[in-house]
């Protein structure tokens, strides 16, 4: 177990540049989950740490020391990949213990940790078997013994669910969450599934093109999303954005109004407004209700309306050509069609001076 | 399911035929034939009908045996010795021609003899020429199946490497696969050559004249070896692609996952590369077996055979047979034994590396 710390990481090949300076600060036993888009350079900077790609530039330490130029193995981690990478011809007891034999330890050793891993993961009715006799959790399960008998300093987790039906990804995913609890060791996680990141995550970071975004513990990305690319990452359905004109700027709010909507007072959280300038509204779906008589802050025509059960998702049309979208109550009955007045709490809206 | 496929797929079949028509043209029926013919003394050109002769063909090809002599002894009972002081053997010809005690070595040669307490102990077959090519060919295949495939492997190993200008690499080590056999077999001759011949010239450069050159192809103790040690050269490049595709279908990622345990170059090979290649050295070890059975067109172009039939190999044998002596069904018996031997070395080795 140890504290991770990047410092300036980059990475290019050749001329491009895929990961643009990077710092993050992972303390001890805490999970960090990496989360993007598909090309945003997390798998890159895991395997970065990992030490499969090498570190153009930048610090990478792991535990106070500089493992930059250290071979993989020397790093004390160990990885679970997407596709597994368990050995095809190895039992699973094989497979568990292939880090463990190739450096020559002891059997009576080597078993006693190898019985352990498959303990905590539940697995020791597999262990004779080979890797085509499992299913995919299976065999994810085996690449997480794994790493957990090579007792890393951090775990290394690149999309390990991705391969997985959606049934047994929640499984899983909550099992990661135990082991985490039960190791107490640090993991880094990566994925492009914010539901994932939201719910196994200490502390989510946001990349995008190869930059963090925002790091932070995922409730305060959440609500308080520093910039309009995580507002409208996290958070599912997710973030409504309309295109505002600012009116009037206040000490911490700002006052805004668009075609189709009436003027809003909504808290700057300290970003930087010019009057007259077009900027975007944020408005979570599950902040966005159906408005008393005459209260009504913008008026949406209901397009489609989708039961989730637990919720009912609704496409709204507003005046000025946008689809919004309200998640309401479960039993709340709307028709197609209806022009309707909407409204929300201006103090959980959030104003953003970039337009996306 | 048949008649689906015979009705509905007229055109396909149309479209097979002609290879169909080829295969059993070419392939098919001369294959039955030479069962057929073997059973017969079929000539090439003959004015008289032909006979079946049953397994005779076979008899007079395969019947060998073990001729014990005991030394020439004086009216004393004293062993008779030449001025060298060795024992004095009858001739073989005394008990292999008109000897009424011995039928069943009649018309019988030696092939080979060795001294075992006092007798010497003497190898005859009906046709000696046919064992000294069975033997020549399995020599053949000892040394350049194995030394092939190995070769090839390392060959390819070289060239997976990701190194800028790998490509020529890969075209170099495959060039003698594309020029015919013919022609490598023709230049070989010039490089073999007793009088000027490059590998003698070389040999006496790097030995700075120690080496006083010989003829290569011209001596029994060199001639196979040569042939054998081109054959591997010019082969080695089809089987390195063969090897290269088999490794090129190796995830990545398990190498990844073995270099994250810390495994050496050796270890990665033994648990990675090599289990991978499984399916591939059965091909390979296969493929270069029935082609070194297959013997023919170096010895044709190179050697006809000798000298002292140390270079003849049964396809040799079987053409020889066939068109120089005109007997066919001769030919067609050598020709029904190889098929027997590859056979059954090609079930054995399917044996031996069956998946378990």
């Amino acid at each position: 177990m140890a504290n991770v710390k990047l410092r300036g990481i980059r990475k290019s090949y050749g001329k491009t540049e895929v990961i643009k300076g990077v710092d993050i600060d992972i303390k001890d036993g805490e999970f960090v989950v990496f989360v993007g888009p598909s090309g945003c350079g997390k798998s890159t900077l895991l395997r970065m740490i990992a030490g499969l790609e090498d570190i153009t530039d930048g610090t990478l330490e792991i535990d106070g020391t500089r493992v930059n130029d250290l071979e993989p193995s020397k790093r004390g981690i160990a990885m679970v990949f997407q596709t597994y990478a368990i050995f095809p011809h190895m039992t699973v007891r094989e497979n568990v213990a292939f880090g463990l034999t190739i450096n020559k330890m002891k059997k009576a050793e080597k078993d006693a940790k190898v019985d352990d891993a498959a303990r905590i993961l539940q697995m020791e009715h597999l262990m004779d078997r080979r890797p085509s006799e499992l299913s995919g959790g299976q065999r994810q399960r085996v690449a997480i013994g794994r790493a957990i008998v090579r007792d890393p300093k951090v775990f290394l987790f690149d999309e390990p669910l991705s391969n997985l039906d959606a049934a047994l990804r929640m499984d899983m995913r909550m099992e990661i969450g135990k082991l985490h609890q039960d190791l107490g060791a640090s993991m880094i996680y990566v994925t492009h599934d914010q539901v994932e990141a939201m719910t196994l995550a200490d502390k989510i970071v946001v990349l995008k093109d190869g930059l963090v975004m925002q790091a932070g513990a995922p409730m305060e990305l959440y609500h308080e999303p520093a910039n309009l690319f995580v507002a409208g990452f996290l958070g599912a359905p997710s973030m409504n954005f309309l295109k505002v004109t600012v009116d009037e700027i206040g000490g911490d709010w700002v006052q805004v109004s668009s075609d189709a909507l009436a003027s809003v007072k909504v808290p700057n959280k300290g970003r930087a407004f010019t009057f007259g300038q077009t900027a975007t509204l944020g408005i979570r779906p599950q902040y966005l209700t159906a408005a008393p008589d005459g209260q009504g802050m913008l008026n949406g025509k209901v397009i489609l309306t989708e039961r989730l059960g637990s919720e009912t998702v609704v496409n709204l049309a507003v005046a000025d050509g946008t689809t919004l979208i309200a998640a309401i109550a479960e039993d709340a009955v709307l028709v197609p069609g209806d022009d309707m007045a909407w409204t929300f709490d201006p103090a959980v809206a959030h104003a953003f001076p970039e337009v996306s | 399911m048949a008649s689906k496929l015979t009705t509905s797929n007229r055109a396909g079949w149309a479209f097979a035929l002609p290879g169909f028509g080829l295969i059993l043209l070419f392939i098919v029926i001369p294959f039955f034939f030479a069962f057929y013919l073997s059973l017969t003394n079929q000539r090439l050109v003959s004015p008289n009908p032909t006979e079946y002769v049953g397994f005779s063909n076979y008899e007079k090809l395969l019947s060998i045996s073990v001729l014990t002599i005991e030394p020439e002894v004086d009216t004393a009972g004293v062993v008779l010795r030449d001025d060298a002081g060795e024992a004095q053997y009858p001739r073989v010809r005394s008990f292999t021609r008109n000897n009424p005690d011995f039928p069943q070595y009649d018309g019988m040669r030696e092939w080979f003899r060795w001294h075992w307490g006092g007798t010497a102990k003497v190898v005859v077959a009906t046709d000696v020429v046919f064992w000294k090519s069975l033997r020549n060919t399995l020599m053949f295949v000892l040394v350049v199946a194995p030394v092939q495939a190995a070769l090839a492997l390392g060959l390819a190993l070289l060239v997976n490497q990701k190194l800028r200008g790998i490509n020529i690499y890969r075209a170099i080590y495959f060039m003698p696969v594309v020029v015919s056999i013919v022609v490598v077999s023709l230049l070989f001759r010039f490089i073999y050559d007793g009088n000027d011949g490059l590998l003698n010239n070389i040999l006496s450069f790097l030995t700075f004249g120690l080496f006083e050159g010989r003829d290569w192809l011209g001596s029994p103790d060199t001639a196979l070896g040569a042939i054998k040690a081109m054959s591997i050269w010019q082969a080695v490049g089809f089987h390195m692609v063969i090897w290269l595709s088999g490794l090129q279908t190796i995830s990545p990622t398990l190498y990844e996952a073995s270099s994250i345990e810390g495994a050496s170059k050796w270890q990665t090979f033994r648990y990675v590369t090599w289990p991978g290649l499984r399916n591939t050295a059965v091909l390979v070890i296969i493929v270069i077996t029935m082609q070194a059975f297959a013997l023919f067109a170096q010895i044709d172009v190179m050697t006809n055979g000798g000298p002292l039939d140390s270079t003849t190999t049964l396809v040799f044998q079987a053409v020889e047979r066939g068109y120089g002596k005109q007997d066919i069904s001769g030919a067609a018996a050598i020709s029904v034994v190889l098929f027997l031997i590859v056979l059954s070395i090609s079930m054995l080795q399917r044996y031996i590396t069956r998946a378990r």
